[in-house]
């Protein structure tokens, strides 16, 4: 790693346990490590229940780790952090604000005059392909559309570091294939570090520099995967590459260890 | 090209007898409704008159309509029709504004503070159960025969209703949402503003509709218990004086206030709700 750059996220020795109702204690992460770098696409994959949202939180400041420190940019993470940017897996755009409210948000809560705000957002209304929808509540706008309205929301804010739980698994396939086309394009110019959760490995190794696989819970991190497939990268075509099916192949074998390991446990 | 122009004009005769259907459909209901509404009335109206049924304490529908039309032309037994209806609205109508707003507020605030709402829903739960009618007499000893205690008795009606609405309405608001607009900025108050309130807002709504009715109750029980004018007062008069006809023409005059309350709430309701999708289960 670069001496002269900071990481942007690091977690040390991270734990993070539940209390269930029955009083047992839940562990969700045990001793977890892991370090990104400044502009990184980092990609976790494992099986579900893993904990890997859990993981997300605690980037996010949204909940505060048991043991353990997770640090954003070398310093210890306090709260929720303006230099993050969250995506979810469900729909979190606010179904009473039409879109141009919703892109809009962001920057009026950062305390931006309202003119301002207002032209950054129809800038990135634009960027994402939905101008002319600025007036439509997400209700009237399909999930695909919907998922672009939350790409523009977050990216407004322009993260260093950019948190994606799961969110492109309730598309269907040719619509998360373009999705997944348009965040690395938005990734790309904006140069912010990503870490993206998801369950589906291909997705991952389309999109990540490296690819984490957890074990199942309490989650560790198993191996870091680097991918060296070069960029841009075509997101429809890569995946039928020999280096492609190589690379899946080999974190495939040591996923597939874990759901088989997660079905035993249960 | 004969083909497509074919399949193309084919669907249209189906839709229109759809709409045709609907139409004669809603034409049947209202034909339905109002044979319902002559069959009541004139049922009632035959049976005073066949000596089946005793006008002295049921009415009669023919008498009801004359004894509105001598209150709207020569006043009532206590005053002006008129100033009576705008009594009880003018208590109603304040009662209801005042513990509306006191119920969102204390809603809200119990709704977003763990502690506030540790502390007090014990006692709200208490309160809640109390039957808050009979406060009414309290108020008529402690604020006397005038508007002030029947203003009281329907905010006391209208709070727990409201507020019981808007504070589930708080504790309902979708994690998610509440997630999504810290990550992007948003302070408490701009979290309450931006998410709390608008989710809550259907829930505040839905309790406003049942709540003009409590404060019309209120209202009129207040007037009942103790008044110098109202139409609790014309109905306790009517009652008074073995007048049947004039409690059920007061009746009347009170349910067309609601009804026409509750028209004016939709109508507000549907301007601060437009980002609803259209429910398809029509009325």
């Amino acid at each position: 790693m670069d001496a002269t750059s900071p990481t942007a996220v690091e977690l040390k020795h991270v734990a993070r346990r539940f209390v269930t109702p029955t009083g047992e204690i839940l562990s969700a992460l045990e001793d977890f490590d892991l370090t990104i770098a400044p502009g990184e696409f980092f990609a976790i994959v494992g099986p579900t229940g893993c904990g890997k949202s859990t993981t997300l939180g605690l980037i996010a400041g949204l909940a505060k780790p048991q043991a353990g420190e997770v640090t954003l940019f070398d310093a210890p993470v306090d709260g929720v952090d303006t230099r993050v940017g969250f995506v979810f897996q469900q729909d979190a755009v606010f179904p009473w604000r039409n879109v141009l409210g919703n892109v809009m948000a962001g920057p009026l809560f950062r305390g931006q005059p309202r003119d301002k705000a207002e032209a950054e957002a129809r800038d990135w209304i634009t960027r994402v392909g939905l101008k002319g929808f600025e007036d439509h509540h997400p209700h009237q706008l399909s999930g695909g559309m919907r998922k672009r309205v939350a790409l523009a929301q977050t990216f407004i804010n322009h993260p260093k570091v950019l948190l994606m739980d799961e969110p492109f698994s309730a598309l269907d396939v040719q619509t998360r294939e373009l999705m997944q086309e348009e965040l690395l394009q938005l990734w790309s110019q904006s140069k912010s570090a990503v870490l993206f959760v998801t369950h589906d490995l291909d997705e991952a190794i389309l999109l990540a520099d490296r690819v984490a696989v957890l074990t199942t819970r309490p989650a560790r991190v198993k191996a870091v995967h680097t991918i060296d497939l070069p960029r841009p990268r075509d997101v429809a075509t890569l995946r039928y590459d020999e280096g492609f099916i190589e690379i899946a192949r080999r974190i495939s074998d040591d996923l597939r260890e874990e759901v088989l390991r997660a079905r035993a446990g249960h | 090209m004969a083909e497509t122009t074919l399949s193309a004009s084919h669907p249209q005769p189906r839709i229109e007898t759809m709409v045709e259907r609907m139409r004669r459909h809603n034409r049947l209901v209202m034909a339905l409704r109002l044979a319902v509404l002559v069959v009541l009335i004139g049922g009632w109206e035959l049976g005073v008159r066949f000596g089946l049924i005793d006008p002295f304490f049921f009415g009669q529908p023919s008498a009801i309509a004359l004894k509105l039309a001598d209150w709207f032309q020569n006043g009532t037994s206590i005053g002006p029709l008129w100033k009576q209806i705008w009594v009880t609205i003018y208590e109603a109508g304040a009662g209801f504004l005042i513990g509306a707003v006191l119920g969102v507020l204390c809603g809200i605030a119990l709704g977003r503070n763990q502690l506030l709402s540790d502390v007090f829903s014990i006692y709200i739960k208490v309160a809640n159960s109390i039957p808050r009618v009979v406060l009414g007499s309290i108020f008529i000893v402690a604020l006397g025969l005038g508007a002030a205690s029947k203003v009281a008795l329907a905010v006391v009606m209208v709070f727990f209703v409201v507020f019981a609405n808007a504070f589930q309405g708080v504790r309902e608001a979708d994690k998610n949402l509440i997630a999504n607009a810290r990550i992007l900025g948003a302070s408490n108050w701009q979290v309450t503003r931006a998410v709390v309130i608008p989710s809550a807002l259907s829930w505040i709504l839905a309790s406003l509709h049942v709540s003009f009715g409590f404060a019309l109750v209120g209202a009129i029980v207040g007037e009942f218990l103790g008044a110098r004018e109202g139409m609790g007062l014309l109905i306790a008069t009517a009652q008074g004086s073995f007048d049947s006809n004039g409690v059920f023409a007061a009746m009347i005059v009170i349910a067309v206030v609601a009804l026409i309350a509750e028209w004016i709430l939709t109508l507000i309701e549907n301007r601060l709700l437009t980002w609803r999708p259209e429910t398809t289960a029509g009325e």
